[in-house]
């Protein structure tokens, strides 16, 4: 900890134990607290039971729509990210354009754009690539299943996890940008000097370093999602919080519904961070 | 100051004809022309803010020029064509900040580019890494972090890692001026050892003391241009140009 405790010693008319009370992270006796009231309420109480056998269902797809959509922002954040810094002036651009754009419009407009027009464009797109493979006779079979892919055959999961990653991609890039940015030219000058390519001098000098830099925000941006990853049950994914409202709207229990929903994501996203913690301890080095 | 065989050979390693480059507004280097024989050691000097960094970091393109050529060991950097990663290895670079690379141990900050670049294999690149560290002092700090190092001692590092390669050039863009005043001489040690060995080496230092000692040639730089070139020590006792005269006065009393 950061605090010297002898400072705090020092203090004029408090008793020792004072000071060791003052000290004790209260705050996670009271989640304690609350998840055990939460348990108990769910073994002891039908509507609390039935709430949490209900709802539970949404906790897979939550944590599945989260994972792989943040590893796709991920891969697309420092693609864009790099791209931000590239010399190359098309590259450049169309970081820049991604970036910015998605940065502007909500997540919640992004998801209806993308699982409403996107989709259905990207899939006429398939279609119209598909007669024209039949027509020429190029790779028949393949041909003919895209000729005749539908739209309800893309399921809506996976139109929100597309969407989820695009959003995400662009807050990723403009931390991997930051943290690249971060590391002093100094460290590209000796890698360069020394013949490595301007790939090698990312791969083995930069990223390596700017890795260390960026992991808090990253982990932020993890838990983040987790929680924007509520928005997909606008289009009906079976989430967490989309099994929370069919619940709610069945039995009226709104109490228990949204409370167990609640109580879920906390152990979820308190977990995250605490793992977040202890990855960050384990990449530190000293400066 | 070196033995007779690496200056048999006296054919011009480094060309500079005719080199501008201005950062905006300002000229920082104004036509320059030198040249730098194999096996020489080329002293730069001069105010600060006078072009000496900014001059030999053109050498290995780490600054691009806008006008004149340079040759380095036969090859133009000025030419598109050129492969600018190939003659980088083969010119190694001492910083003033040193710029070990914070994340990797001593010894893995001296086998990198060895494996990556030189393509050698882990064994001889360790062989090599080993036998540098002896040559610099610290053959007992392999296995820490740069961190944990005195300035000193990281900029011997430095120096391994740049020798690792292989390199036929050695440039030092002020290696001791970011150093305590004790250690200044564990650092000088090192370079008085290069040039002994025969290693063309330019330097760019306030080090008076080093230039006397091991310089072939002493070049005053001032405002973007040279004002002065000397052989050997002849600068110090018999400069021409009063800039010259006014600036040894400075530094050396």
């Amino acid at each position: 900890m950061a605090i010297n405790p002898d400072i705090r010693r020092q203090r004029p008319g408090l008793a020792p134990w004072v000071g060791d009370l003052s000290r004790f992270p209260w705050w996670i006796l009271v989640v304690l607290l609350i998840g055990i009231a939460v348990t108990y309420a769910i073994i002891d109480n039908r509507f609390w039971g039935e709430a949490y056998d209900f709802v539970k269902l949404g906790i897979k797809i939550t944590v599945k729509v989260s994972l792989i959509s943040f590893t796709v922002a991920l891969s697309l954040g420092l693609l864009a990210g790099l791209g931000g810094l590239s010399s190359n002036m098309i590259y450049r651009n169309f970081s820049m354009l991604y970036v910015q754009v998605i940065r502007g419009i909500p997540i919640i407009v992004q998801l209806y754009f993308v699982a409403f027009v996107i989709a259905p464009t990207v899939v006429s797109q398939i279609n119209n690539l598909g007669d024209w493979m039949l027509a020429s006779g190029i790779l028949v079979n393949l041909g003919s299943g895209l000729a005749n892919l539908h739209i309800r055959d893309v399921p809506m999961i996976n139109r929100a996890i597309a969407s989820l990653a695009i959003a995400y991609g662009a807050f990723e890039a403009e931390v991997f940008r930051a943290g690249i940015q971060s590391i002093e030219r100094g460290q590209t000058e000796a890698a360069r000097s020394l013949g490595m390519s301007h790939f090698q001098s990312m791969r083995y000098i930069i990223l390596p370093q700017a890795i260390r830099v960026v992991m808090p925000p990253l982990g932020n941006d993890f838990i983040s999602i987790l929680k924007d990853s509520s928005l997909v049950s606008i289009l009906a994914v079976r989430e967490l919080t989309h099994m929370g409202q069919l619940h709610r709207a069945r039995t009226f229990r709104s109490w228990e519904a949204l409370g167990t929903v609640a109580v879920l994501y906390l152990m979820l996203t308190l977990t995250l961070a605490f793992l977040v913690k202890s990855m960050e301890r384990r990449l530190a080095f000293e400066k | 100051m070196k033995n007779s065989s690496s200056l048999s050979n006296s054919d011009d390693i480094i060309i500079l004809d005719n080199i501008s480059k201005s950062f905006g507004e300002v000229k920082a280097i104004i036509d320059v022309s030198m040249n730098v024989k194999r096996g020489e050691v080329c002293f730069i000097f001069g105010p600060s803010g006078g072009g000496k960094s900014t001059l030999l970091r053109c050498i290995n393109h780490l600054e691009t020029i806008d006008s004149g050529k340079i040759v380095v060991d036969g090859i133009h950097l000025t030419d598109s064509k050129t492969d600018i990663n190939r003659i980088r290895s083969e010119v190694g670079m001492v910083f003033q900040l040193f710029n070990l690379f914070p994340h990797l141990k001593v010894l893995e900050n001296i086998t990198l580019a060895q494996k990556v670049v030189r393509k050698r294999s882990r064994k001889e690149a360790l062989e090599v890494a080993h036998t540098l560290l002896k040559r610099v002092g610290i053959p007992e700090k392999a296995d820490v972090f740069p961190n944990q190092l005195s300035g000193g001692q990281k900029q011997r590092v430095a120096i391994a890692r740049a020798l690792a390669m292989n390199p036929k050039i050695m440039l030092f863009d002020e290696p001791t001026s970011a150093l305590d005043p004790e250690m200044i001489q564990e650092v000088l040690e090192v370079m008085l050892d290069l040039a002994k060995e025969g290693m063309t080496m330019v330097v760019v230092s306030h080090e008076m003391g080093f230039a006397k000692a091991a310089a072939d040639r002493m070049i005053f730089l001032s405002d973007g241009k040279i004002v002065e070139t000397g052989i050997g020590k002849e600068i110090f006792t018999n400069p021409k140009k009063d800039r010259t005269k006014v600036f040894l006065s400075q530094v050396l009393n």
